[in-house]
């Protein structure tokens, strides 16, 4: 068995830098990799390129990196809930590429699969398409989309083992599977790390191949944006 | 004419039995609420969950558990999770069989705008460029008139596009419209709705042959 295991969080980023590029898994606040988030905080790293597919909110998840200006450039698909993202935007502090959500998926599923590029029909004939080369094939048009290149993917899955395999819960899933394997070094925060062999190899979602480092998270809030109920009748 | 819920009920109508229905935020999103409970339809949202189920119960909730409007929900028998690029793979493959979202605009060859105001709003396309790039059958939930009172259904989309060519069918609270090659055929009116009203609230090409029934709600 290869182990992947760190001892926390300050082993886990280590090599991170200024200017690097960075790939971050989840969807609004589900499945992000709090942990991860508050230790490049607390690094100060500046000039950074996220590739996420939403900012966070004003005070939570990638939100808290933009609060301290760290981050240049923000790749994503949906940045609805963030004044201060907005803020950066619109005065020309924050470099902003909106990109299609499948197209975001796929550009990292390309890298982490070994494709340069993929098509897609995803924004043929809008402003995303432009400049870029597009394709027939069976009377469709494609755009054509390159995979990323990204130094760190920073994920967060609910289970994991020594051997860096992991197990998502939920909607949590997301954009995390996508990115593992999709960088030059993929850490994985977990909410229980457990000994190689206790998971079961047949429920395995991303094999620990696809993972550098693997770490259990001190800390999980697991903020909800939006808290609907329905009443009991 | 209808209101956002008279709107999600004429589109219910359009779901059938088996189908995987993708519904966007906003009006579409309410479409589940009035779907025939003697027919199978599963629900997909596209941040990776089939067989979405209702709300929760108060202090049921789990952030682990949401849907793409990153409301908390529940799942029904036989649901599925998976990751952003599968759920991307059931659009993009076709596999799903009825989207419905909304729109600023549609023009009359099916062109629709929806994500960007240029300098006012930029939110992101989020998956919509995807759903509308490859669903099969796109329905569009919106107003007929913005509120200025002017016309959302036009020649040509204003805004910056999310899509060219894809919406099919139009529902609005005026009217059932279908996208033809020659512009908006005019197939229902709304409740008390007169032709010559949407006439006047349709910039696009309006199509009206024969007499045009009014839609039947409940």
């Amino acid at each position: 068995m290869i182990k992947k295991t760190v001892s926390g969080v300050d082993e886990a980023l280590r090599g991170v830098s200024s200017g690097m590029t960075m790939m971050l898994g989840g969807f609004g606040l589900c499945g992000i990799p709090e942990n991860s988030i508050a230790k490049l905080v607390a690094l100060g790293v500046k000039d950074l390129t996220c590739i996420s597919n939403n900012a966070g909110v004003d005070d939570f998840g990638l939100g808290l990196l933009l609060q301290q200006k760290q981050i240049k450039k923000m790749i994503s698909s949906y940045v609805g809930e963030n004044d201060e993202f907005e803020r950066q935007m619109l005065s020309g502090e924050l470099d902003v590429e909106l990109i299609p959500q499948g197209t975001l998926a796929e550009r990292c599923r390309a890298a982490q699969g070994g494709f340069p590029a993929i098509y897609t029909p995803a924004g043929y004939g809008t402003e995303v398409a432009e400049g870029k080369e597009t394709r027939e094939f069976d009377g469709k048009m494609y755009v054509l989309e390159h995979a990323f290149k990204a130094d760190f993917a920073f994920v967060k899955a609910w289970k994991g083992d020594e051997a860096g395999n992991l197990i998502f819960k939920g909607t949590a899933r997301n954009f995390n599977p996508c990115m593992c394997g999709a960088a030059k070094i993929t850490v994985a925060e977990v909410e229980e790390l457990v000994p190689a062999g206790t998971l079961d190899p047949n429920q395995i979602h991303i094999p620990g191949i696809f993972v550098q480092r693997i770490f259990q998270g001190q800390i999980y809030e697991k903020r909800i944006e939006q808290r609907t109920v329905r009443q009991r009748s | 004419m209808l209101d956002k819920n008279g709107i999600a009920k004429r589109i219910a109508k359009e779901v059938k039995d088996g189908y995987y229905v993708n519904l966007g935020i906003g009006i579409p999103t309410l479409v589940a609420n009035f779907v025939r409970d003697d027919i199978e339809v599963e629900f997909q949202s596209e941040n990776g969950v089939l067989g979405m189920g209702p709300f929760p119960f108060e202090g049921e909730e789990d952030a682990d558990i949401i849907n793409a409007g990153k409301q908390t929900i529940t799942t029904l028998p036989g649901a599925s999770f998976f990751d952003s690029a599968t759920s991307f793979g059931m659009i993009r493959g076709q596999h799903v069989h009825l989207t419905i979202l909304g729109a600023m605009e549609v023009a009359e060859n099916g062109d629709i705008a929806n994500w960007k105001i240029p300098g006012k709003m930029v939110k992101g396309m989020g998956g919509a460029m995807d759903l509308v790039a490859s669903a099969e059958n796109i329905i569009v939930a919106m107003m007929h008139t913005n509120k200025r009172g002017e016309s959302k259904l036009l020649k040509k989309c204003s805004l910056p596009l999310t899509g060219v060519g894809c919406v099919k069918k139009v529902v609005s609270n005026l009217a059932v419209l279908e996208v033809t090659k020659n512009g908006f055929r005019l197939l229902e009116r709304a409740p008390g709705v007169s032709v010559e009203e949407i006439k006047k609230a349709t910039e696009g090409n309006l199509i009206v042959e024969g007499d045009i029934p009014e839609m039947a709600i409940d």
